[in-house]
């Protein structure tokens, strides 16, 4: 008898705001905000219809993409950008390790783990132009200023991944490395590495084709590369050269983002 | 041999986990420790190796006590305890011998454990160690590679790498099922009868307690509430240490496997003379 007296009909309670006046204010209240930012973006349509005959020509360019003119400077450009790249990668990832150790919260003291998040957090909110743009001035035009660019940014990348890795670790496992009387760093050789270690190889790999992609955006505040090539190439109003190198560079790309995806497939 | 005076551990969140536990185990003896969850059974063995930071008492091993070592010396004593855990807790991406190995890390420098260059004798033992549980085949494989009850082998073997004196076990049986689980415990407690080595099993399978231990400790809410042989663990002992339930459904169960346990062992002496 008593089944007749459950309910038939079940809504799935609020979640998040509980009141209903709040949810239709606050949702009401992001579209106005929306609708009023909308409106206050200006349109110089002149200027569009304008710019439309340089857009042909920039498009006109990748049509017929010139790769022999300038191909000294493209293949310096490129050498330069892959050195900087391969380099940075593997001195930043270096440097990483020891500061995402010291970054996790469940294996590093309190003060080390301030300082290290505190070097992350410098090297993550500062972006890569800014970064170029201060070590150019330090140390002048050229792939040096680049190659520190790129390592002090892969610091902050790696770094926080890698702390983030370590503090999601399988705990037992650390704790039965810990009991056997294990100094601290064979923990971390033992307990830690090999449960971090397939994400430390996965992220070094993506941060590697990052830091290509990159290399092409810095080379355009003048530390090295081929951004710089393009940069000339753009400034001379060489499209077809510039559609040449930008087709390089995402062929690149694209070879870098599928090796590194295969490679990844084969760590487990 | 181990001599533990009004231990008491109490949590950051105020939690008192532990109050005034205190007892002795001679050598050889086989303690079961039995309670409900949350009675302190794992913060009291993690107390004892300091995994758990003890707020109040002693840990006597030998009349060394434990509780006011520094890092150093800590891992001399964290040494000669061998712990082996619920759900195995073996470094699964290493291989088994890399895990068994890891038992003498408190023994070698770092260089040696980094470059997994231990001493001949080392190396020999964990061999005989694993030939000893029965997974001498299985030395190159990774740990994530084995079944339940081998990896619990293997954690077994990594403890005994340890050349421990005293031995800490947190639920080896906890996902294990039934004839995995006495297969486990009655390879501890020959184990522990070939060496003369003193175990603490925190156990929360009473009947399997009572089977395997020479001494049963009952916690309840972090306090002692009973301590003595297997057979005196009566109805009222069980009912002070778990509250009330029918206790007399469960010995018949107990019963009946404690019968087909001593089959089993006919069958398997049967065996071992037919050979």
């Amino acid at each position: 008898m008593s089944h007749m007296a459950y309910p038939t009909q079940w809504r799935r309670p609020p979640m998040m705001v509980k009141s209903r006046f709040w949810r239709i204010a606050l949702t009401l209240g992001a579209i106005v905000y929306l609708l009023l930012a909308f409106s206050t973006i200006e349109v110089n349509y002149a200027r569009v219809i304008e710019g439309l005959s340089r857009a042909q020509r920039f498009v006109a360019g990748f049509l017929q993409p010139d790769f022999t003119s300038r191909s000294r400077d493209i293949w310096i450009g490129i050498g330069e950008s892959l050195t900087m790249t391969f380099t940075s990668t593997v001195v930043g990832v270096l440097i990483s390790i020891p500061i995402g150790l010291g970054a996790a919260r469940n294996i590093a003291p309190r003060l080390v783990y301030l300082v290290c998040r505190s070097i992350i957090a410098v090297s993550r909110s500062l972006q890569e132009i800014i970064i170029a743009i201060f070590f150019v001035a330090l140390f002048g035009f050229g792939a040096f200023a680049g190659f520190l660019t790129l390592s002090f940014a892969t610091i902050g990348f790696i770094g926080k991944l890698l702390a983030e890795e370590i503090e999601d670790i399988d705990e037992k496992q650390a704790e039965a490395i810990r009991a056997t009387g294990a100094s601290w760093v064979q923990l971390v050789n033992y307990g830690i590495q090999p449960q971090v270690m397939p994400r430390l190889i996965g992220l070094s790999l993506y941060r590697l084709d990052i830091n290509f992609r990159e290399s092409a955006v810095i080379g355009i505040v003048g530390a090295g590369g081929i951004g710089g090539t393009l940069n000339t190439a753009l400034g001379r109003y060489e499209y077809d050269t510039a559609g040449a190198i930008l087709l390089i560079i995402i062929a690149i790309v694209m070879v870098a983002e599928y090796s590194s995806g295969y490679l990844r497939r084969f760590l487990k | 041999m181990l001599k533990i005076e009004g231990l008491g551990k109490t949590y950051k969140t105020g939690d008192k986990a532990l109050s005034d536990v205190s007892f002795d185990i001679p050598k050889g003896e086989v303690l079961g420790l039995i309670g409900p969850s949350g009675a302190g059974k794992s913060t009291l063995i993690r107390c004892i190796n300091r995994l758990v930071q003890p707020t109040t008492g002693k840990v006597l091993l030998n009349d060394l006590n434990i509780t006011d070592l520094r890092t150093g010396e800590l891992r001399r004593a964290r040494r000669r305890i061998g712990m082996i855990f619920q759900e195995y807790a073996l470094v699964e991406r290493l291989t088994v011998m890399e895990n068994v190995l890891s038992g003498r890390l408190g023994y070698v420098g770092f260089w040696r454990s980094f470059l997994r260059k231990y001493p001949a004798a080392d190396i020999a033992n964990a061999y005989r160690l694993l030939d000893r549980v029965g997974l001498m085949q299985h030395a190159d494989k990774r740990a994530d590679a084995l079944s339940g009850g081998q990896r619990q082998r293997v954690g077994i073997a990594r403890a005994l790498a340890q050349d421990p004196e005293l031995l800490l076990i947190d639920e080896p049986t906890a996902s294990l099922d039934p004839k995995t689980s006495r297969q486990i415990m009655r390879l501890i407690v020959e184990i522990c009868r070939e060496r003369g080595l003193p175990a603490i099993i925190n156990i929360h399978d009473v009947v399997l307690a009572q089977q395997f231990s020479d001494r049963i400790i009952g916690l309840q809410a972090g306090r002692v509430v009973f301590d003595g042989p297997p057979s005196e663990l009566s109805e009222d002992a069980l009912t002070l240490i778990y509250g009330a339930e029918d206790w007399t459904a469960m010995r018949k169960g107990a019963d009946e496997d404690a019968a087909a346990e001593a089959e089993e062992q006919a069958e398997a002496a049967k065996m071992m003379s037919a050979l």
